[in-house]
């Protein structure tokens, strides 16, 4: 038989009423759990996004190369025979990505790729009077390669720009150097065979958040690199950026089955990174399940005490004909309230504390940290695990109550 | 009530032990038969211990009886489970309680509404007319709002009998309902529950330790040692008027 459970909401309501500081004090620990929870998930996933942004800011998602060189044995060995040797292995030469040309395209093709960036990198020395700093020397073409690192948005002064005979180099490198927007710079490289020189003006200057970087990175048109670094027509490696950072190794494995390249995510290019989010997910996911244990054994502790002193009160609900199930209810809803006033309240304290720290937790420079944000479906789901969690935490003294004996709750 | 059988309560050979199967095993009940018609006003009385609020609790289907059968307005109801036995408690029976327990959370209306609010979900607009007019009836139209802290013990017990009676149970059960108040108002309380019976024929089973109580009821059971030893018609059920009721 189906009601509506207008008796359990007006029991319940009324005695969560009536033990007003009893229950006060558990709305107020419940909103506390709540708020410390939804303050970390937000700033924990404000800081992981940060830093994501900030490592992928400058690199790209999977990176395609050619494959290395290796040593091929000269003999097949024999069957049953022990063999013992001892490989030298190879120097790794500056190869290009066979047929990169073709492949370009195909991998745009794919859905999940947003760009690919061509790219010459390699060793150099940039020179200017007395001054040398060696330097990593990359050719890109400026617009694919922006859609990659978005290098425009990285500029501090100048214009990007890479017509044959330009340059865009990194902030300290350009102090190091002494040379401003507009002045030209000697970039040399240099192999067995001899060392290739060329003259180009910077027009840009870039930061690119690491300060290892800009004091080494010289970008130049791709045709300029390929001949400074003696691959005419090739390009050391593809850059891809995709549409979401986080299928990027499953997509290189996947590419490494298709094709004979030596294909990275930035995953494996940051594994320390990577196990270092995933470490502070799985702390965080720890205080987020101590947490809650907490305010469900507090709803719990409360409610037991309840009973406790309710118990005349189901008794006489009980011989006025009140079913088990509408006792177990009644305090069910008890902790489903507690639960979501709770949560309601302890989002609001998030929203306090977020606030107060995006407004006055400032870094060395003056600036705020990073921003952090309490995204609504966290703050929905927050609030649903907790008044879920308040509804657990009343069962076993809900079952207590329903299980009361009534002539006996009756004299007691 | 023409057409319901005329015997409301038809109890048979029920006995009733406490921890049984242990070594402290005690036997309250020792095989109780008894019938009630409808309409009749019984005084329930006897020693301390001797086994009358067990026998009420068996009656009001708060306690199973170990053995014997029971037949409750034309139910049997030894056998039933839980569920079945608190859906027919509240069809048929009516409690007032020595210790008027009242919920102090709610005011003497929401009390008197309590069991229509249990049985539907919601309370209509006719429950709470006569909620209203059963809480008049009983002399507390002033005091509807107030809640039972606010109440003498007299007015909260007038309430728990009209909360007893807003289903309007064929059976009523009393455990001692004039036991806690002073001479005046107890027996103003029992006027009520007679003028009750005058007026709307419902069965009343009350334990009573006062004798003067049980001389103005229609039969008396006294039980001692879990025995029935006495079980006779009261020759003049002595009534006040009900002008004497202070309502």
């Amino acid at each position: 038989m189906l009601i509506w459970p207008g008796f359990e909401l007006r029991v319940a309501l009324r005695f969560l009423r009536e033990g007003r500081m009893q229950t006060l004090l558990i709305i107020v620990g419940v909103a506390a759990g709540v708020a410390v929870i939804a303050y970390i998930s937000a700033l924990i996933s404000g800081l992981q996004s940060n830093t994501l942004a900030k490592t992928l800011g400058a690199q790209a998602h999977i990176t395609l190369r050619a494959p290395d060189d290796l040593v091929t044995p000269a003999a097949l060995p024999v069957a049953g025979a022990g063999r013992l040797t001892e490989t030298q292995p190879r120097a790794q030469r500056l190869r290009s990505v066979a047929n990169w040309q073709a492949l370009v395209p195909l991998l745009e093709g794919l859905p999940a790729v947003a760009g690919v960036s061509p790219m010459v990198s390699g060793a150099g020395l940039a020179l200017r009077g007395e001054a040398s700093q060696a330097i990593a020397l990359m050719g890109v073409d400026l617009d694919r390669y922006d859609r990659v690192v978005g290098l425009r948005s990285k500029v501090i002064s100048g214009i990007a720009r890479l017509a044959p005979g330009e340059a865009i180099v990194g902030r300290e490198l350009a102090a190091d150097l002494g040379v401003r927007v507009g002045d030209r710079l000697t970039v040399q490289t240099g192999s067995v065979s001899g060392t290739v020189t060329d003259s180009v003006r910077v027009t840009a200057l870039v930061d690119l958040g690491v300060k290892d970087l800009n004091r080494r990175t010289v970008i130049v048109p791709l045709r300029a690199a390929q001949s400074l670094l003696a691959l005419p027509g090739g390009a050391s490696q593809l850059d891809l950026t995709l549409k979401d950072v986080w299928v990027a190794q499953t997509l290189a494995r996947e590419l490494q089955g298709q094709f004979p390249y030596k294909i990275e995510s930035w995953q494996e290019t940051n594994a320390q990174l990577v196990s270092a989010l995933n470490a502070q997910s799985i702390s965080t996911a720890i205080i987020r399940g101590v947490v809650l244990a907490v305010v469900v054994l507090g709803i719990a502790s409360v409610l037991v005490v309840s009973v406790v002193q309710k118990g005349r009160e189901i008794g006489i609900l009980r011989a006025m004909g009140a079913t088990r199930g509408q006792v177990l209810r009644v305090f069910l809803v008890q902790g489903a309230v507690v639960g979501a006033l709770g949560s309601a309240l302890g989002l609001l304290l998030a929203v306090a504390l977020i606030w107060v720290f995006t407004h006055f937790v400032r870094g060395s420079d003056g600036l705020p940290l990073f921003s952090i944000a309490l995204a609504p479906a966290t703050a929905l789901q927050v609030a649903l695990i907790a008044s879920a969690c308040g509804v657990l935490a009343a069962v076993a003294p809900a079952r207590r109550a329903a299980a009361l004996d009534p002539a006996q709750a009756i004299r007691m | 009530m023409t057409s319901a059988p005329q015997e409301l309560i038809a109890l048979d050979a029920v006995r009733k032990s406490y921890n049984q199967g242990k070594p402290s095993e005690a036997e309250v009940l020792h095989g109780i038969s008894l019938q009630v018609r409808r309409g009749e006003f019984i005084a329930l009385m006897g020693p301390s211990g001797s086994g009358k609020s067990t026998l009420l609790n068996i009656l009001g289907l708060l306690e199973r009886m170990t053995s014997g059968s029971y037949r409750l307005d034309g139910e049997v109801v030894q056998g039933l489970d839980d569920a079945a036995l608190t859906l027919c408690r509240r069809r048929t029976l009516g409690f007032v309680f020595q210790f008027h327990h009242l919920l102090p959370a709610f005011s003497a209306l929401e009390n008197v509404t309590l069991p229509a609010l249990m049985a539907e979900g919601r309370v209509s607009a006719v429950q709470r007319e006569r909620a209203r007019s059963l809480l008049a009836a009983v002399g507390l139209a002033q005091a509807m709002d107030k809640r039972p802290g606010e109440l003498s013990g007299g007015m909260q017990q007038r309430v728990a009998i009209a909360r007893a009676l807003v289903m309007d149970p064929p059976l009523v059960l009393a455990d001692e309902p004039t036991g806690n108040l002073d001479t005046a108002s107890s027996a103003e309380v029992f006027a009520l529950l007679r003028r009750i019976h005058a007026e709307r024929g419902t069965s009343f089973v009350v334990v009573t330790h006062d004798p003067r109580l049980a001389a103005r009821c229609d039969r008396l059971v006294e039980l001692i040692d879990g025995r029935i030893a006495r079980d006779e018609a009261i020759a003049a059920g002595v009534e006040p008027a009900p002008g004497a009721l202070a309502v």
